[in-house]
Parts: C-alpha cells; sequence; structure tokens
C-alpha cells in the first residue's frame, strides 16, 4: 500500500475508527492518571497529614449528621406541632422548671432544642451549600468551556463580565440576586422558594472561579495537536471539549469547590443570620445565631454559642481539607 | 500618564453605564412603581394617569436617560417603605458608614502590614506559626460571628464597649460624626474591629507571601552580597517591592469593606447605608436597593481608578521609557 | 611565597533531605592568589555555584557546611556569625551573579543602590559617595554617567546592566570577586566586551576572581589557572594552557576531546558516554569511574586525592606515582 493512499479520508468509517482508538487511548490514559494520582501521591499525602485526616473525619460526621438528621435528633425543630413554648429558654442539661425535659444544648425561645436544630440547620445549611456549589460549578464549566473554545468576543464577553463580578464580593451579588428574586416572586410562594433563590444566589455569585479555570485548561488544551487532528476529522467540537479538557480540570476544579463549599456555607449563614435567607420556619445555623443574639444580654448564653461553635467547626474543617487538597494537588509542590 | 488616565476614565464611566442600566432594569421592570407608592383605594384611572404623569409608558432609552440624568443629579426617587426622597435617606446615613469603613481599613492595614512582614521575616518561628494557624481560623469565621463573640466577650461579660449604636455624634457642617465625642469613639471600636478583621487576615497573609516571595530573589541575594545590613534589605528593599502588589489588592479590597459594612451594621445596629440596604431587600424597597446599586458600584469604580493610578506611580517599569535605552 | 589570598580545604557541603543526607560538594580544595583568575569549570549540577556560594557565606539552608575550611587572609571565615560575614561580604568578598536583570532592583535608581552599597562600607558623605558611584559607572564604560545615575534599571540593555552590576561588585573594592556565570545570559558579542572589562578592572585594582561557568570558551580567555569539577570534587587543576592543551584526567581529556576545532572538519562530535550521576546515586571510589576508558580495580574503591601530574594536577589514580613505578618498575 503506498503512502498516498494511506491519506486521510473524511469518511465515517475512518472517523469511527480513530474515534474509537482516541476513546482506548483515552481510557488507558485515564485509568492510569486515576491509579497515579490516587495511589501514589494525592493519597499518600493524605495518610501523612493529620490535618487533613481529622478536618474530612469532621466534615464527614457534619455531613452524615446532617443527612441522617431525622434519625438522630430527639426532635424536629421545623414542625411548629411538635414544639412546646413551656420548653423555651431551658439552659443545656438542665431540666425545664416547667415541663421537667432536658436538652443537651438548651432551647432557644421557641422551645426548638438547640442540638435538633443544629442538626437539621447543617442540613439546610449543607444542602444548599452544595447546591449552589455544583451549580455554580456547572455554569462555570460550561461558560468556560465556551469561552476557551470559541475565543474572540464570546471569550472577551464572558471574561469581562466574569472580571467585574470578581470585584464585588460575592456577598453582595447573592444579596443582590435574593432581592431581585424576592421582589419578582409574589408573597406567598416566597417561603416556599426562599430555598431556590438561595441556591440561585450562592451559584451566581460563585461561577467565575470555576469558568477561569476551566478557560485556562481549555486554551492549553486547544492548542493540542490530537485535538486540531480531532477536529480535521470531523469531530464535534463539544465532544473533544468534554473527552480532553475536562479531566484535566479536575483537580483545580475539586479544590475550588471545596473552597467554594465552605464559602457557601458561610454566605448562606450569613444572608440568614441578615434575615434574608431562609424562612424563619426552617431555621439554618445562621437564623439560630440571629435569634440567639437578643438573648446574650439576658444570659441565654447557649443560643448563640452552640450554633456558632457548629458553624465554625464546618467551615473550618471544609477550609482546611481544601487547603490540604490544594497543596496535595499542585504539581510544582510534588 | 494623561493619556493612561483618560483611557482608564472611558472605560469606567462604560462600567457606570451598564451598572445603571442594571438598575434601571430594576428599578422599573421589577414589581410595579405604581402600586407600591399607592394606597389601595387609587382607582385604575387615576393610576393610569399617574403612570403617564411620571413618564412611566415613555419608551425605554427615554426612560433609561431619564435615569441617568436624575442619578447624576444625585436624584433616585421616593423610598417606597419610608415615603422620603432616597438621597436623603443616603445623606443621613452615609458619614455613619464611612467612618466606620476608614477607621476598620486603617486599623487592617497597619495591623496587617505589620503582622505580615513579622511573620515573614521570622517564618518558621513558634509565634509566626501560631499566627498563621490564627489566620486560617479567621478565615472560616464569618463577619457576623466575630461581631459577635466581640460584643459577648466586650459587652456582655467584660461591660467594657457598647453593643449597638453609634454613641453621641457631633454635626460638623452636614456630616455627623461619632469621632469627637468618647461614647462615639467607643462605639466604634467593636464595629471596626469586626469588620476589619477579615481584612486585616487577608492584607497579612498576602504580605507575608509576597514578602516570602520578595526576599527569595536574586536582587535581595545580590543585595546581601554586597553585605547590606538586615535593616536595609528587608525594611529598604524587601519592603518596597512587597508593598507594589499589596497596594493594588488592598486598595480594591477597600470596596469590599464598604459591601461588608451591611453584615457589621446588621450586628452592632449601625446606623449606616448597610442597614438601610438590608431592610429595603427585606421590605421590597426598589429604589434603596437600585441606588445602593448605583452608589457601591460608583465607590468601586473610583477606587480601582485611584489604585491604578497608584501603582502607575509607584512602580517605575510601568511608566513610558525614556527614549533610547544606552547600547 | 607568599600567602594565598583564599585557601579552601577539605570543603564538604552536605544537603539533608527527608530520606538520607547528600553531599554535595566532597573534599574540594584550591587556593586563590592575589590578583589571579581561577576559573570553576563544569556541568550544571558539579557544585561550582555551591562553592561559591559557601566562600561568601550565602548557602540557603538545608545546605550547610559540613567541614573542611575557607580562609581568607589568614583568618577562618566559614565559621563566623552572619553579623561578622555581612561586613566582609561586599568589603572584602564581592560577587557578581548571573542573570542582570533579577539582579538588581527595579524599584531603585542605579544611583541609589550603588550609594547605598557604599556607604555601608565606606565612612564617607552621601555627596562624595554619590561622586564615587559615577566615577564607577564611568569606570565600567557607562556613557554619560552623570545623568545615567539617576535611571532605572529597566533603562539599561544587558550589557549595560552587567556592568552596573560589576560596578555594584567593585564599590568597596574587594579582594575576591565570585563570579557566577557572568556572561551566560548576555549576547555573545557582549560577552567578550564584559570579559574585557573584568580582565582590565581586575588587573587595576589587582582584584582575584573566582570565576565559575560551564563555559570553556569564557575560561580559556580570561582566566589563568582553571579547575574542572566533576560530581562535587575537583578533577583537575592547574594552568589554563596546561588544561587545555594537555589535560591529564579522563573527564577534562573527555571534555576537551568534545570541543570541536576550528578547521578541521568532524564527522560526529566525540562525547563522553553516560552522564554526571545525581546526588544520591555517586558511586563509590572515583565519581567519574562508569564513565572512565581507564577505570580499574582501585577506582571502584578508594576515591582518588588530588596527584602531582606534571604541571596540572588531578584526582585520578593513573596519577599515583608508587602505583605507576610499581607497574612499570
Amino acid at each position: 500500500m503506498s503512502s498516498e493512499q494511506q491519506h486521510y479520508e473524511p469518511e465515517r468509517a475512518n472517523a469511527a475508527m480513530i474515534e474509537a482508538d482516541l476513546a482506548t487511548a483515552d481510557e488507558v490514559r485515564a485509568l492510569s492518571r486515576w491509579r497515579r494520582a490516587w495511589d501514589s501521591d494525592v493519597a499518600y499525602s493524605f495518610r501523612r497529614s493529620p490535618i487533613a485526616m481529622i478536618s474530612s473525619a469532621v466534615a464527614l460526621i457534619f455531613i452524615l449528621g446532617a443527612v441522617f438528621a431525622p434519625l438522630i435528633a430527639p426532635q424536629n425543630p421545623f414542625d411548629p406541632g411538635s414544639l412546646n413554648l413551656m420548653d423555651g429558654f431551658t439552659a443545656p442539661l438542665e431540666p425545664n422548671a416547667f415541663t421537667g425535659n432536658t436538652f443537651i444544648m438548651g432551647t432557644d425561645d421557641q422551645g426548638r432544642d438547640i442540638f435538633s436544630t443544629i442538626l437539621y440547620g447543617s442540613r439546610v445549611s449543607l444542602m444548599v451549600g452544595f447546591a449552589g456549589v455544583v451549580f455554580a460549578m456547572v455554569l462555570g464549566t460550561i461558560l468556560g468551556l465556551t469561552a476557551g473554545y470559541l475565543g474572540g468576543w464570546v471569550d472577551a464577553v464572558i471574561m469581562r463580565i466574569a472580571d467585574i463580578q470578581l470585584s464585588f464580593p460575592s456577598i453582595l451579588i447573592a444579596l443582590l440576586i435574593f432581592g431581585v428574586g424576592k421582589a419578582l416572586l409574589p408573597r406567598e410562594m416566597q417561603d416556599e422558594l426562599a430555598i431556590y433563590v438561595l441556591v440561585l444566589a450562592i451559584g451566581l455569585s460563585g461561577w467565575v472561579q470555576f469558568a477561569r479555570t476551566v478557560r485556562g485548561t481549555t486554551l492549553v488544551e486547544k492548542s493540542k495537536e490530537y485535538v486540531q487532528a480531532a477536529r480535521l476529522i470531523g469531530l464535534h467540537p463539544m465532544l473533544i471539549m468534554l473527552r480532553h479538557v475536562l479531566p484535566n480540570t479536575l483537580g483545580p476544579v475539586l479544590v475550588i469547590a471545596t473552597i467554594s463549599l465552605a464559602l457557601a456555607v458561610i454566605t448562606e449563614a450569613t444572608l440568614s443570620f441578615l434575615g434574608v435567607g431562609v424562612p424563619p420556619t426552617q431555621p439554618s445555623l445562621g437564623t439560630l445565631i440571629r435569634i440567639g443574639q437578643d438573648f446574650l444580654f439576658s444570659g441565654e448564653w447557649w443560643i448563640t454559642l452552640f450554633p456558632s461553635l457548629a458553624l465554625v467547626t464546618l467551615a473550618l474543617s471544609v477550609n482546611l481539607l481544601g487547603d490540604w487538597l490544594r497543596d496535595a494537588l499542585n504539581p510544582k509542590l510534588r | 500618564m494623561a493619556a493612561f488616565i483618560i483611557r482608564r476614565l472611558l472605560q469606567s464611566i462604560i462600567v457606570m453605564l451598564v451598572v445603571a442600566f442594571v438598575a434601571f432594569s430594576l428599578f422599573r421592570y421589577v414589581g410595579d412603581p405604581i402600586n407600591n407608592m399607592v394606597g389601595q383605594e387609587t382607582t385604575l384611572e387615576q393610576r393610569e394617569e399617574l403612570r403617564e404623569r411620571l413618564g412611566l409608558n415613555d419608551s425605554f432609552p427615554v426612560q433609561f436617560a431619564r435615569f441617568v440624568g436624575n442619578a447624576v443629579q444625585l436624584e433616585f426617587g421616593i423610598s417606597y417603605r419610608q415615603a422620603r426622597p432616597v438621597e436623603d435617606l443616603f445623606a443621613e446615613r452615609l458619614p455613619a458608614t464611612l467612618e466606620l469603613a476608614f477607621v476598620s481599613a486603617i486599623f487592617a492595614l497597619i495591623f496587617g502590614l505589620g503582622l505580615g512582614v513579622y511573620t515573614a521575616l521570622r517564618n518558621k518561628s513558634w509565634s509566626a506559626q501560631t499566627i498563621m494557624g490564627l489566620s486560617l481560623v479567621g478565615v472560616s469565621l464569618p463577619t457576623f460571628l466575630i461581631g459577635i463573640l466581640l460584643i459577648w466577650v466586650f459587652a456582655v461579660e467584660l461591660g467594657w464597649l457598647p453593643s449597638f449604636g453609634r454613641g453621641a455624634t457631633v454635626d460638623v457642617g452636614g456630616w455627623t460624626t461619632g469621632l469627637l465625642t468618647l461614647s462615639g469613639l467607643q462605639s466604634l471600636i467593636l464595629p471596626a474591629v469586626t469588620l476589619g478583621l477579615f481584612q486585616l487576615t487577608l492584607i497579612m497573609r498576602l504580605v507575608r507571601a509576597e514578602m516570602l516571595e520578595v526576599l527569595r530573589t536574586d536582587y535581595i541575594k545580590f543585595a546581601r552580597a554586597r553585605g547590606l545590613t538586615n535593616r536595609a534589605i528587608h525594611f529598604g528593599h524587601a519592603l518596597k517591592n512587597t508593598l507594589v502588589p499589596v497596594i493594588t489588592i488592598t486598595g480594591l479590597q477597600l470596596g469590599a469593606i464598604i459591601a461588608f459594612a451591611i453584615i457589621t451594621e446588621t450586628v452592632f445596629s449601625w446606623p449606616g447605608v448597610g442597614q438601610l440596604f438590608i431592610q429595603a431587600i427585606q421590605f421590597v424597597d426598589i429604589p434603596v436597593m437600585a441606588a445602593y446599586l448605583v452608589m457601591i458600584s460608583l465607590f468601586f469604580v473610583v477606587i480601582n481608578l485611584i489604585v491604578d493610578v497608584l501603582y502607575y506611580v509607584v512602580d517605575p517599569r510601568l511608566r513610558a521609557e525614556r527614549p533610547g535605552a544606552v547600547r | 611565597m607568599a600567602q594565598p589570598l583564599l585557601q579552601v580545604r577539605d570543603l564538604r557541603i552536605e544537603i539533608p533531605t527527608r530520606k538520607k543526607v547528600l553531599t554535595a560538594i566532597d573534599g574540594v580544595s584550591f587556593d586563590v592568589a592575589d590578583g589571579e583568575i581561577l576559573g570553576v569549570v563544569g556541568e550544571s549540577g558539579a557544585g561550582k555555584s555551591l562553592t561559591g556560594a559557601a566562600i561568601i557565606g550565602l548557602l540557603d539552608p538545608p545546605l550547610r557546611i559540613a567541614g573542611g575550611e575557607i580562609i581568607l587572609e589568614g583568618q577562618r571565615i566559614d565559621n563566623l556569625s552572619y553579623a561578622r560575614m555581612r561586613r566582609i561580604r561586599g568589603k572584602k568578598i564581592g560577587a557578581i551573579f548571573q542573570d542582570p536583570l533579577t539582579s538588581l532592583n527595579p524599584l531603585f535608581t542605579v544611583g541609589r543602590q550603588l550609594v547605598e552599597t557604599i556607604l555601608t562600607h565606606v565612612d564617607i558623605t552621601p555627596t562624595k559617595a554619590r561622586e564615587r558611584a559615577i566615577e564607577l559607572l564611568r569606570e565600567v564604560g557607562i556613557p554619560a554617567a552623570e545623568r545615567r545615575v539617576d535611571s532605572y534599571p529597566h533603562q539599561f540593555s544587558g550589557g549595560m546592566r552587567q556592568r552596573v552590576v560589576i560596578a555594584l561588585a567593585l564599590c568597596a573594592n574587594p579582594r575576591l570577586i565570585i563570579a557566577d556565570e557572568p556572561t551566560t545570559a548576555l549576547d555573545v558579542s557582549i560577552q567578550a566586551q564584559i570579559l574585557a572589562l573584568l580582565k582590565r578592572l581586575t588587573r587595576e585594582h589587582g582584584t582575584a576572581v573566582m570565576l565559575v561557568t560551564h563555559d570553556m570558551g569564557v575560561i580559556a580567555e580570561t582566566a589563568n589557572r582553571v579547575a574542572v569539577m566533576y560530581a562535587g570534587r575537583i578533577a583537575e587543576i592547574g594552568p589554563v594552557r596546561e588544561v587545555v592543551k594537555h589535560p591529564r584526567h579522563p573527564y577534562t581529556r573527555g571534555l576537551m576531546g568534545a570541543i570541536p576545532a576550528m578547521g578541521h572538519d568532524v564527522e560526529q562530535l566525540n562525547q563522553i558516554d553516560g552522564s554526571m550521576p545525581r546526588l544520591d546515586s555517586i558511586p563509590p571510589g572515583c565519581a567519574f569511574n562508569p564513565r572512565c576508558p581507564h577505570a580499574f580495580e582501585r577506582c571502584y574503591r578508594d576515591q582518588p586525592v588530588l596527584l602531582d601530574a606534571g604541571p596540572t594536577r588531578a584526582a585520578c589514580w593513573l596519577y599515583d606515582k608508587e602505583m605507576v613505578e610499581a607497574v612499570n618498575g
């Protein structure tokens, strides 16, 4: 067979074969990449770092506590029917003067058991946090891929918006989106939809970091030869991007996602504290702290203290995990 | 230099116009201004008439132009909640926020710079590691929690400082200041520390990272090889090189302070524009929200501009090269 | 004979790593006489820069001097405190580094950096110091020195910058200058100028130079004597002409043989098989034994010391007189 005949023919048959080749090569590369990453450096670094282990353990406890809240919590604080106002203002571990009930962490002004509320509240916080981060991640990835791959004015516009948004603190953006959402929605639906608006607010305020990273990787991969080859053959650009760019961004995206989660939890707590977050019937950690502030002077310190500790512990452990992850995945430090 | 400033000015104006556009859309199209302004009894015809009179049926560009024109003259309409002109509300409350922001920025800058340099120069020491560890906790502490913690310790338990309000203020030619009274100053301490702590952590880590980076450079190595004293190297050379990027980022953070003031003002019931904004969100007071948006953007844009100019002044490499480098 | 300006005896530099302690410089000894230019040549990683850094007392931890002595003008300097070493730096020993762009602080004028250095070591008024700075700039060949003294580093070209660096190193009239790859970052045409400048200045001021480089051509052009380093040890040391024309050590022979001579056509460049061992895999005995065509049993056992090999000294057991006699006699 002469070499001329070997030249590429833009027919489906050949494209399919090369596509299959790319897939297998990718799988092999991906397999070894996973194995390399997990078996050696990252996992090894994890085993050697007490901070990483402790903070992931703590974070895990929180997540498990939140997920299994209905099973663990002695009370459901979101169900107004189960509350007894007379239980209110009970100090931790002391039996209530009226009802004789004891609560590990005391109760708030409505008779809600603080411990249960922390569990249920963490659930809300974590749900909102995760959802918000996933939303930001998906949005950011899509925008980053598009900007990186298409380039030109699309890239310029997206990046400009990103730059401008980045110079505003995310709290402000979240507040604004929440405000607009509240204004647009009819009053009756507000409580129900508050959570969704919250997720939207957190997501829209956090996409920029993801977009930038993904765009960076896209730009690097775009100029590589195999991408150009795939383009010549007629493979759909989106396919190329998904299969080749995405795995390369996994590491940094994971780091950003972890740190964003901590920020999301804090943002949600702040918004709830300010009274513009979750509805008062479904208090999160932030709401509890706000309620507690009013009672600091009158001596019911537990209403603020325990939720505060919970919030700090959660945020700190996620932050530490993110910090460790960033160092572990940093190729320069390996 | 002049060309540089003009270019940045033009960019700033464009950004402001975009913000005005967003604010205007908010203002005009979210909810119905008329329904929010009048009572229940107003008839439909009266509403239509009002709508016509306020020019709400005009085309979009016309309304937008009117909005911008009004905005430039600092007129933002009437607050839904308080039925007073928005600009009056702002004028009353701005001094409180600005004083708070300013004092906390100075606090963050001085201590952030000091601690940053200290932890960089004494890198491996015990105290430096502790401070760095604490700073990590600081980043995980939301601002409102810091405020509450401070209130608990200093106001509730120790009773040294007040936990809300501004204390007694003095009216100095239209500007109400709390800096001239003892109770005013006392009331300023906890909020300023709360607001500034986050900035302090940021500045400290930045200064430290930059300084460590600078201390690794060749020109510092060469300076050591020339036998310069530690003082000359650390505070003459390294510090100046560290400050250049720090100035930029700190300046940008100044805008963030004004935004974070929202939280601090809520915790301490500080009568500033931040508290106004929160109340506006809770009550869906659109004119106030829109005005706050424009005002904040203006601050950010102006600060960005000043920082850019400052950077230009400090780093000689950015200035136009003198013609003809010697070969 | 007058005491040499600098004496390095059996210098050992170690790097403690997580796994074990590595030896970067292993028993290096040499002298530098007043006013002479000693070239130190070798591949990347052979330890030339480290030796220079140790002499001027700027070893970055975790690197540390683990043995041996460094003697300057009869006084030991390797065990001085930082403060006392600082007074020697700049005043007795100067240094020049490779990249003139990064060697100068971009935020300060050239004049300010010069004046600062002068004032640190010489007790004169700032005005006089500025005059001296201008004078120095003129000496290193910067035209319009009175004006250029207030320029910033980025306003000079590469060659001019290196001249400024040289001026800075000469500020306080040091007896010895350690020049670490001073021309590597420059254009070939500028290289020649800078080398000529260096030679002239050191001749006029009587300054000795330890010229560290990987470029044999620079050595041949500039140095009086040369030390060839390999894997943290000196392989051969002697007058430049001898080492270049009649290398004794098998490594040096390989080096010189690899340089194509002008006027001859070669089919293939000679190269030495293999490569210099990494710090953690230096073989016992002579570090060169895996690649040496003349290696014999002793080479794998004992680390060689510098032995007389005629006009030069080579660290090679081939020149062990007793052994040579035993084999021949």
